[in-house]
């Protein structure tokens, strides 16, 4: 009995990530469709983009300050502060900008695209659409899909420069560290391609993830208020693991 | 359409944002910064071995920076590492018979080339060699000196291997 069911989890689980692989190709399918609705793109990427600047803001001008002040005191023990701009420079470009935008992203931007679908999928919006002739994959899901993979990267930059503001605030005008040693190790060992951009490619796919992830969650919602509410939950948990693994696998390939 | 245009605008500021966050990063704080507008001249030093020196690793007068290596090379007949340095055309009255030296910033940090100035009246001119140069130190071939009370040429063989496999940690 226990057995069966637990087959039974194992295969609806893989008949999730099926459909969900099979939602994406739909989607790519669709993306030469929607750049006639170029505006609503545009609109999209203001709400998930330009509408999460301030908690990304915030959030890394804190992740900043907590690692220079960590580090700083880890690094005093070998008598190596002066790597301190070098470490957080490499942990944030590297690691957690992508991530933590990553899951700050599934938090503000993600939940809110899965419960406006799953609304619309619920009030049979969706299904007028297509009564009308309008493809609601290009209409609704493609520029959302779009507007996350180019808002994730620019999100991440502007996390990252203030986690390097943060880091800088706590070790320079804080604890004293020499403002010249900070910077001049930092330039001395970060490259822009293997550390910089490398985040960037990192961030671009984390928003392609979790944008599917959530567009994918909301338009197969069962059209109920219960529904809606699983499926939000289900996005931000879905999202910080695929996050979190793929995060480990790309690392893997680009080192 | 007032309120699209407060969308468009906004898109346009986020992203604009966005890139200049980018920029910042790649030209501020990576190696990027280091790399000098102004035009410089050449000069070429040899070392019998360069330790873990860089390609762009700084070159110091006095401690202050005036340019970067810009080249490493083996000498295919002398078996010496030819290295390139390019100075700032600012700083061209370094006396020619200065010499060169291999120090680590620190006790475990990059190493850099200093060039230590001499009294000749002429200068450094692109193309120009430094005659007197000192090798890096290598801290395994200390080690090996003090143990073995000055076998260092048997230790110098020893160690090599092992500098050798720890020079490839990380460009």
């Amino acid at each position: 009995m226990n057995a069966v069911r637990r087959q039974s989890i194992i295969a609806a689980g893989l008949a999730q990530v099926g459909a969900c692989g099979i939602f994406l190709l739909r989607i790519l399918r669709a993306l030469p469709g929607s750049l006639r609705y170029l505006r609503e793109t545009v609109r999209q990427v203001f709400f998930v983009g330009a509408m999460s600047l301030t908690i990304i803001m915030i959030c890394g001008l804190f992740v900043g300050m907590v690692l220079g002040l960590q580090l700083y005191h880890t690094l005093s023990i070998f008598g190596g502060t002066a790597a301190l701009g070098t470490v957080v420079a490499l942990s944030l470009y590297r690691e957690l900008g992508p991530v933590v935008t990553a899951l700050l992203f599934a938090g503000r931007a993600g939940t809110s695209i899965t419960a406006e679908i799953g609304l619309m999928r619920a009030t049979d919006q969706l299904d007028a659409m297509e009564m009308m002739a309008v493809d609601p994959l290009a209409y609704v899901v493609a520029p959302r899909f779009l507007a996350g993979v180019i808002a994730m990267p620019l999100l991440a930059c502007v996390f990252n420069a203030l986690g390097i503001f943060g880091a800088h605030l706590v070790g320079v005008n804080w604890l004293g560290l020499d403002s010249g040693t900070f910077w001049s190790n930092m330039t001395s060992s970060v490259d822009v391609w293997t550390d910089v951009m490398n985040g960037v490619w990192k961030s671009a796919v984390f928003g392609a993830v979790c944008t599917l992830i959530a567009t994918f969650q909301g338009y197969t919602t069962p059209p109920t208020s219960e529904g809606v509410a699983y499926a939000t939950t289900r996005t931000v948990v879905f999202s910080s693991i695929a996050t979190l693994a793929i995060d480990f696998v790309m690392t893997a390939f680009l080192m | 359409m007032a309120q699209r245009q407060t969308f468009q605008v906004g898109t346009g500021l986020f992203i604009l944002l966005g890139f200049a966050a980018l920029a910042y990063l790649a030209t501020q704080t990576t190696s990027l910064a280091n790399y000098r507008q102004g035009p410089s001249y050449d000069i070429v030093a040899r070392f019998t071995n360069i330790g873990q020196l860089k390609l762009r690793a700084p070159v110091k007068v006095a401690g202050v920076r005036v340019g970067s290596v810009a080249g490493i090379a083996l000498e295919p007949d002398k078996l010496d590492a030819k290295v390139t340095l390019s100075v700032d055309d600012r700083y061209d009255k370094i006396p020619d018979d200065s010499a060169a030296a291999i120090f680590t910033s620190g006790l475990l940090g990059d190493q850099y080339v200093a060039l230590q100035p001499g009294g000749s009246p002429t200068n450094f001119k692109n193309g120009d060699e430094v005659v007197l140069t000192q090798s890096s130190m290598q801290l395994e071939e200390l080690i090996g000196k003090y143990l073995v009370g000055g076998d260092a040429g048997k230790a110098g063989d020893k160690a090599k291997p092992d500098a050798a496999a720890s020079g490839d940690k990380k460009e």
